[in-house]
């Protein structure tokens, strides 16, 4: 029995979030089988209709939010620190109580989710990308290409990603300095998330497509002189793809978190474009004086939205993975 | 045994290697280092002077020899925001937070074990189910979160254990401070611990429960039911034991992920470790404590992975009987 490394066997683990996915099983699956087992999962149905109305509230955050956190106009300070409508002294126009400022706290929820998920997506879009192209190239080309960056892969692993994530954010603070950080805090977060996180979407791109490589229609497509480069992005890419899209389902509840821990800690989004990790950074600081509102309404906010989508995540994998059924 | 050490020994020198890299291109080229050691009246040729002091002038693979050399000896530079040594930072702050890791880990192990195995064995109980949407609701729930929500119900409502610092401490030695000595101390450790231990907890409980799954399938243990011996017998002695060595290699690499997950507990209950002070170099673009942070937790995690590997081989003999 060959020796299995730490790495392999953490990677096997991580093998097993639809690693097995045949490619191409996706587009097949969808109308029968997988439907199928979809409505089997009631957890997986509730999970699903959930992730639906929160992603509609936070995208639809200027229609259906009661008032607007970031009109000047409508917000007085007068009204800081109303409790909710079922506690003493509250005001019925604001169901959730209000913040430090005087803001509404459910449309706050609704806009901060907005800023969580447009990160959450942005960086795992970019992560993907990276890992994507870096694993196609490692599997493609092999030989010292994938040697140097299957071991980048390995050092990045031994780190957890917010150390990863939380070096980056400082190391761009260093860099733009005397410029005002907030303009490119958005920026910073997205870069420093996508490099976090792309190590997983290599590993897994890099296996299928070492398997793939040596199918017909890929010496095929040699044979007839078709550059590399196309036949990576046109002929491999879409057969490696399967196992992708369970890993950024699951990353994309992870990429949330993050991004909430690390505006929570004061180097992600800034005050004024508050994301839920924000908001519940603003209520930490209210939670000792009896107004706990401030900090636990967001905070359930981002809880239900990630076991939401964590939840929709599971499913897929057990979904795409032939071994279970 | 000696050949396969020697190889992960080597491999773990070539990642120490490229993390020291890493942290010296960090210290030497973001920001200019003399920038934020002087003043602003400082006149041009004092700081030429200085550069040349510091060795900020001599070619780049000399300056990192010697970045390594110091780091070898813990000897990270100074910290611009303290105007400290940062090993000596940091001396001050490793007892807390290793107390406070080895704290949760216990807390996860201890916890997480029984629960696993429970779940393992009555898959079909209710208890077992709970334990399972229990853990499921510990993963989604950011850690950060878990420990607002504790501080709200045990410290701010109930006032039974208090919501930051350390309490009381007891000096040992030269320079460990243990809070284990006093009433204080020790109920400062509660809510951190359980905070940081949660999600390993859990992680812990499912990968127990789903090895012992796996175990109890298998033919051996099908086998010793057969031979009639009590049920006690097989659960703990045959299945058990099979179902360790990847609780043993995902503990191992968890010891990593708290020391790194410290920095967020630390920040909630204002903990004074080194995440704490880690998270402060961050916002401050303190860059000597960031690479001494990013070097030590980078020694660890090569450390901790170099002891699993060996551990496996002593626990896993199938790995001793394929190799050359």
């Amino acid at each position: 029995m060959p020796y299995v490394s730490n790495e392999e066997a953490k990677a096997a683990i991580q093998d097993r979030s639809g690693h097995q996915a045949a490619p191409g099983r996706l587009s097949k699956v969808f109308d029968s089988d997988m439907f199928h087992s979809f409505l089997r999962s009631k957890v997986t149905v509730v999970a699903a209709i959930g992730t639906f109305i929160l992603f509609m509230l936070a995208f639809l955050a200027p229609w259906v939010a009661p008032h607007n956190p970031f009109d000047l106009a409508s917000i007085s300070i007068l009204d800081a620190r109303v409790p909710p409508v079922w506690m003493e002294y509250a005001d019925p126009r604001f169901i959730l109580g209000t913040d430090d400022q005087g803001r509404d706290l459910l449309s706050g929820i609704f806009y901060g989710m907005r800023i969580s998920l447009i990160v959450g997506f942005c960086s795992v879009v970019a992560a993907a990308v990276i890992g994507i192209t870096l694993g196609l190239v490692a599997g493609y080309m092999g030989g010292r290409v994938d040697t140097v960056i299957m071991r980048i892969a390995d050092v990045q692993l031994t780190f957890p990603a917010i150390l990863i994530a939380l070096l980056i954010d400082g190391i761009a603070a260093g860099i733009f300095g005397g410029v005002d950080r907030e303009i490119f805090a958005f920026y910073i977060l997205i870069v420093s998330l996508a490099l976090s996180f792309w190590v997983q979407y290599a590993r897994t791109v890099r296996g299928s497509t070492m398997v793939e490589k040596n199918k017909e229609y890929v010496q095929a497509a040699r044979v007839i002189g078709i550059p590399s480069v196309i036949i990576m992005a046109r002929h491999i890419l879409p057969n490696v793809m399967g196992p992708v899209m369970v890993i950024a389902t699951i990353n994309l509840a992870l990429a949330i978190v993050t991004e909430a821990t690390l505006s929570f800690l004061g180097v992600g989004m800034p005050p004024t474009q508050p994301s839920l990790g924000t908001l519940i950074a603003v209520g930490n600081d209210f939670l000792y004086s009896g107004e706990w509102w401030i900090a636990i309404f967001p905070g359930l906010a981002l809880a239900l939205l990630v076991l939401n989508v964590n939840l929709l995540g599971d499913w897929l994998r057990d979904a795409l993975n032939p071994k279970l059924r | 045994m000696i050949g396969f050490a020697t190889r992960r020994l080597i491999q773990a020198m070539i990642v120490m290697l490229v993390v020291a890299l890493l942290a010296f291109t960090m210290f030497r080229f973001v920001g200019d280092p003399i920038n934020q050691m002087v003043g602003i009246e400082t006149s041009i040729e004092e700081r030429e002077a200085l550069r040349e002091r510091l060795g900020l002038n001599d070619p780049i693979p000399v300056q990192f020899l010697r970045f390594v050399t110091n780091a070898a000896q813990f000897d990270f530079g100074t910290s611009y925001q303290f105007r400290q040594p940062v090993s000596e930072l940091f001396a001050k702050r490793i007892p807390a937070t290793l107390e406070l890791s080895f704290t949760s880990a216990l807390f996860a192990l201890v916890v997480g074990i029984p629960m696993g195995i429970y779940a393992g064995l009555n898959r079909e109980s209710p208890i077992s189910k709970f334990f399972l949407s229990v853990s499921l609701i510990g993963i989604s729930l950011p850690t950060f979160f878990i420990g607002i929500l504790l501080i709200f119900l045990f410290s701010v409502t109930l006032q039974w254990l208090p919501s930051f610092g350390r309490g009381d401490t007891v000096q040992i030695g030269s320079w460990w401070t243990t809070g284990f000595l006093t009433i204080s101390g020790l109920k400062a450790l509660i809510l951190p611990s359980v905070t940081l231990g949660l999600y390993q907890m859990t992680l812990i409980m499912r990968l127990i429960r789903a090895e012992m799954l796996e175990v109890i399938r298998t033919d051996y243990i099908k086998f010793a039911r057969a031979r009639g011996l009590p049920n006690r017998l097989v659960n703990f002695r045959h299945a058990l034991k099979n179902t360790l060595v990847p609780v043993i290699t995902i503990t191992g690499l968890q010891l990593g992920a708290i020391i790194a997950f410290a920095t967020i507990t630390e920040t909630v209950f204002n903990w004074p470790g080194m995440g704490l002070m880690f998270l402060q170099a961050v916002q401050n673009v303190d860059i000597p404590i960031m690479s001494a942070y990013l070097l030590l937790t980078a020694f660890l995690f090569v450390a901790i992975n170099f002891i699993v590997d060996i551990l496996y081989f002593y626990i896993d003999p199938r790995l001793r009987v394929g190799r050359p």
